[in-house]
């Protein structure tokens, strides 16, 4: 039988994977893969909670969580695409136009 | 004690996480990211979530993981990912997740959680008549509000990826 503790620490490895991509990398799709795995680790949690609390919400919000995140992605791409067409560019370093 | 499949798994996610960040070509990392998330999606069935299993699998395998790999297809082209990572920053970087791992890791297993019995590990599996039953009861706003938002935000998507035309016609002016 798996333990909570073991699920809590995929999850915190997979966290601190993201944290580390979306620190280092300069290319706007690695970044969104780095949101992705941060978003995943954070279901992996809810769902674990949710089975040894024995609490019906985790898996509901999970499910939501699920359903955000695609709409984020939807979004996120649309405006890399947006981005490389003006820039020609998907390095997120070349984006200047906001830069103070 | 942890079974022969959790470490599988693991093994399986936490690799192709890595390899979605580090692989050299950006369409193999897209894939990686797709085969990280139905590691996820084992996990879940692992913790007896067959339907946010089957979710993942569809929303994320499914729709994410291709959208992503036609947008890695629309903007490939081979310059643009010759682009090295500053190395300092990758050192940095590096600190920063043994950090975050080691930190928060250590919260966790000094914490109440690392006891075998915390909650009710015993409890049966959360039945799948309950989850539609607090969809459509409790939580029925939230379901519609974030129907709503999905539309929007495909629409969105769709309204910012398509004005071409109108770009060109704002470049040729300035």
């Amino acid at each position: 039988m798996n333990q909570l503790i073991d699920f809590v620490l995929v999850s915190v490895v997979l966290f601190s994977i993201g944290i580390y991509g979306l620190v280092v990398k300069r290319n706007a799709i690695r970044m969104i893969f780095s949101i992705e795995i941060i978003a995943n680790a954070a279901n992996l949690n809810l769902i674990a909670f949710s089975r040894h609390v024995h609490n019906v919400e985790g898996q509901v919000f999970a499910l939501f969580s699920i359903a955000i995140a695609a709409a984020e992605v939807a979004v996120a791409l649309g405006i890399i695409i947006i981005a490389y067409r003006l820039y020609k560019e998907i390095d997120v370093h070349e984006f200047r136009s906001l830069k103070g | 004690m942890v079974d022969a499949y959790f470490v599988g798994i693991a093994i399986l996610t936490i690799g192709t996480s890595i390899l979605a960040l580090e692989s050299k070509e950006l369409i193999y990392g897209a894939i990686a990211l797709a085969i990280s998330m139905l590691g996820i999606a084992g996990f879940f069935l692992l913790l007896d979530s067959p339907f946010v299993a089957m979710f993942q699998i569809t929303v994320y395998v499914g729709a994410v993981a291709v959208l992503v790999i036609f947008t890695v297809m629309l903007v490939r082209t081979q310059d643009l990912f010759s682009a090295k990572d500053d190395k300092g920053r990758k050192v940095g970087g590096i600190i920063l997740m043994l950090l975050t791992m080691g930190g928060i890791g250590a919260i966790f297993l000094a914490s109440g959680i690392n006891n075998p019995m915390f909650g009710n590990p015993d409890s049966p599996p959360i039945d799948i008549k309950e989850i539609g039953k607090s969809m459509l009861t409790y939580y029925s706003p939230v379901l519609v509000v974030l129907g709503l938002t999905l539309a929007g935000a495909v629409i969105g998507a769709l309204a910012l990826a398509r004005r071409e035309g109108l770009l060109k016609e704002n470049e040729s002016t300035n």
